[in-house]
């Protein structure tokens, strides 16, 4: 047992844990001080708000005597599973980046371009079929040839991947050959990204014109017959938004911790992160694996940006210049609670969109609104500042280590390689016994 | 020209003043990422405080009686107040990264997206929807310097100078650009200021010299949190009518270029912000930008889209970034915790 808890794994784990209860407490007590001095409020709604702040998942309403109820609800746990689909792709790609010893704040800019190569492809590749084909069909355009809808599905998704990549690349270069901070550059380049969409769609055919009251929107991908496979999805969870864009961000969790534990590349990137001098001195090509480090990050978040609107279900506001997509940023969060473990990310991602959910019962059933989860959220980042601090807590030991390890990022987060190195100064004779 | 200088400047000023937050926090060997968040949060609290006092009814009877003076005064109120939230908000990360030794990036991310939440949550309690606005009137009625408060008439015809640094501004630009001022040289010409740039250096040398490395990088945080304050706030007050959304379009992030391309020296960086604050201006106003006064609105006519313009700041920063990198000259201590046993 002592073994256990002294293993890296269980103590990130534990440390996460420990963050998400600290942040949900603090949410709870800024709804209990808000419903103690706000007039109409009192004690009895904020006890019903941090009860929506715990269990919102699992909210069905208020019944006829207006009490909050709780119980399963399958089409909010498909809501929840489809909302995680982005935010645990963009974890991936801050984590990937983190484990090179990147800062990856450009997700917003890489989940945009995506967004935008995607549904370009998308929408413009006639296929016949749909709302687009019929409307074009009576303005008598007739497309001369048309392509099926899962060829210009897949066409789209890896054009939005390759976007993504593209647009992780540059803050990667410019780290790599002319060491500009990656944090400025990924910045501006989100900020690029944010005017560039609303460019190309500015002066795009692709507006919502069918629909009068959606003109600041640009088309569903649905319009033109193309929308991710549920693959039996909506079976499980009737009623809900959820399709198999889940499992495939589930399987691309999978193919990351595959590269990054099992490969030769894999294990050079994470040499990069941790020592960028050693592993040069050890005959790793840094700068080529700090670019290439960027463009898988940034491909993550692409393919972010492009499955959600490939869903089928959702709408791309195309005037976006002056505001930059917040799942981009969730990102961040998501990768700092899973300490940048690929698998971990899946139910980070899922923990984050369970917050989602939480925050909009809130708006619908309290006085209060779903701006609390962001603070929830940002609270839980604040003490992820410090997780190695907390992390020593839990070990009580480890003060002479602690020094060297904070000076780049990633050595803060476990890595595979600093499991020996981590373990607590009284677990070495432990660990010989076993 | 009047138009152009004058929105340049409205631009330039808050870049310039956050800017130098971040001289500050650097200086003293703290990245202060949180620009952006300390921002938002002190426009809030400026925009919030103008509010209150306006619903409380203090300056109604100075508003009626066109008492400029009292007005005036009144807006440098609600500037002190939003700096001194700011600073308040900064010890979060002051916290963080000199006592705990956290990560500072990180940390700065986190009040990156705690302001805008708590903010959001409070302007939505408050006022039932995402912008928070001034009581009554709007910030052109209350705090903007116009010529006929000098005594002119509103058909006077003045010269440019006149023209431009005295119609239709706001004080704040000028309390603005002296802090800036005394601030500079405060850093450069003052024992305090020797001993917070000692810190962002070598704090091991600084320490053994008797120089209190914590005590002076809490001053450094602290300035920095209480200047970004302040810039978020006048930001809101000149550019966004007095309000506040929990946004402030990158601005913060823009002021770390503009700190960075400025390579952490206050002339330098004022420069720059000037630089940016013309794009800024060209980028909000193209289509109506007459430069030479003959009718003509030259830019629009070249036909170049709108969303080039509103590139261009950025783009700037990535070339100017490029040629620049390998002499920038950043304090060599930032972003690393401060331990008394490292050599």
């Amino acid at each position: 047992m002592k073994n256990f808890l002294h293993k890296e794994g269980t103590r990130s784990v534990l440390a996460s844990l420990i963050s998400i209860l600290i942040g949900l407490v603090a949410g709870s007590i800024l709804i209990l001080v808000v419903g103690l001095t706000t007039k109409g409020l009192g004690l009895k709604s904020a006890w019903e708000g941090i009860q929506l702040v715990f269990f919102g998942l699992f909210s069905t309403g208020r019944n006829a005597s207006g009490a909050l109820t709780f119980g399963f609800n399958p089409s909010i746990v498909g809501n929840m599973l489809f909302r995680a689909t982005p935010v645990i792709l963009t974890g991936l790609s801050v984590a990937v980046a983190f484990k090179t010893g990147l800062f990856n704040i450009g997700a917003p800019g890489q989940y945009l371009a995506g967004t935008t190569v995607t549904l370009l492809i998308a929408l413009s590749i006639p296929t016949g079929v749909g709302d687009l084909a019929a409307y074009q069909a009576a303005q008598g355009i007739v497309p001369a040839v048309t392509y099926p809808t899962w060829f210009v599905w897949t066409l789209a998704f890896l054009g939005g991947l390759l976007a993504g990549a593209l647009w992780g690349a540059i803050p990667g270069l410019l780290k790599s050959l002319l060491n500009i901070n990656e944090v400025i550059a990924c910045i501006m380049t989100n900020w690029i990204a944010a005017n560039l969409a609303t460019w190309v769609f500015d002066v795009s055919n692709l507006k919502n014109v069918i629909e009068n009251t959606k003109t600041s929107y640009i088309y569903k991908t649905t319009v033109n017959g193309v929308a991710t496979s549920k693959m039996g999805l909506d079976q499980l969870f009737p009623g809900s938004q959820v399709n198999g864009s889940i499992l495939i961000a589930i399987a691309l969790a999978v193919v990351v911790y595959v590269i990054l534990s099992k490969t030769t590349f894999g294990y050079q990137l994470k040499a990069c992160g941790s020592n960028r001098y050693a592993a040069r001195y050890a005959g790793i090509k840094d700068k080529r694996n700090i670019v290439l480090s960027m463009a898988i990050a940034g491909s993550l978040a692409g393919a972010a940006g492009s499955l959600y609107y490939l869903s089928g279900n959702t709408e791309f506001f195309w005037s976006t210049y002056q505001q930059l997509p917040a799942v981009g940023f969730n990102g961040i969060p998501v990768a700092l609670l899973a300490s940048n473990h690929p698998i971990g990310v899946i139910f980070a991602g899922m923990f984050m969109s369970m917050l989602d959910i939480a925050g909009l019962q809130l708006t619908n059933l309290t006085a209060y609104n779903e701006y609390i989860t962001d603070v929830i959220i940002a609270v839980i980042v604040y003490l992820a500042a410090f997780s190695l601090v907390i992390r020593m807590w839990l070990s009580g030991s480890g003060k002479r280590r602690h020094r060297r390890e904070e000076k780049i990022i990633p050595a803060t987060q476990e890595t595979n390689n600093s499991e020996n190195i981590d373990r607590p100064a009284g677990d070495g004779k432990e660990a010989a016994e076993k | 020209m009047s138009f152009l200088i004058r929105q340049t400047l409205i631009y330039a000023v808050p870049l310039m003043i956050v800017a130098l937050a971040g001289i500050f926090a650097e200086r003293s060997g703290i990245i202060n990422l949180a620009l952006e968040g300390i921002m938002i949060f002190g426009a809030f609290i400026g925009v919030l405080f103008v509010r209150l006092v306006q619903q409380w009814g203090w300056f109604d009877a100075a508003m009626a009686a066109k008492n400029w003076p009292a007005l005036q005064g009144f807006m440098v109120l609600a500037m002190a107040v939003a700096a001194l939230f700011g600073a308040l908000f900064s010890l979060l990360l002051a916290f963080a990264a000199i006592n705990l030794k956290a990560d500072q990036t990180i940390g700065g991310t986190a009040l990156n997206l705690m302001a805008p939440a708590l903010v959001l949550f409070f302007i939505r309690l408050i006022a039932n929807q995402n912008t928070l606005q001034m009581y009554t009137g709007d910030s052109a009625s209350w705090f903007m310097i116009k010529k006929t408060m000098l005594g002119y008439a509103k058909t006077d015809k003045l010269g440019f100078f006149a023209e431009t640094f005295l119609n239709k501004v706001y004080l704040a630009t000028y309390l603005c650009i002296i802090i800036y001022v005394i601030l500079a040289v405060i850093l450069y010409k003052t024992r305090f200021g020797l001993r917070l740039r000692s810190c962002g250096e070598n704090p091991q040398a600084a320490d053994s010299l008797g120089i209190n490395v914590v005590k002076m990088r809490y001053a450094g945080v602290t300035i920095s949190g209480a200047l970004a304050g302040l810039g978020g706030f006048v930001y809101a007050m000149t550019t966004a009518n007095c309000s506040a959304n929990g946004d402030v379009a990158g601005f913060g992030f823009l002021a770390l270029a503009v700190m960075i391309f400025g390579n952490w020296k206050p002339l330098n960086v004022a420069g720059a912000a000037l630089l940016f604050g013309l794009f800024k201006c060209v980028a909000a106003s193209y289509a109506s930008l007459d430069l030479n006064g003959d009718g003509r609105f030259l830019l629009k006519e070249i036909g170049v889209n709108i969303n080039f313009y509103r590139i261009l700041p950025y783009l700037i920063t990535l070339v100017v970034l490029a040629f620049t990198s390998k002499s920038s000259r950043a304090p060599k201590a930032e972003g690393i915790p401060y331990d008394k046993g490292s050599r």
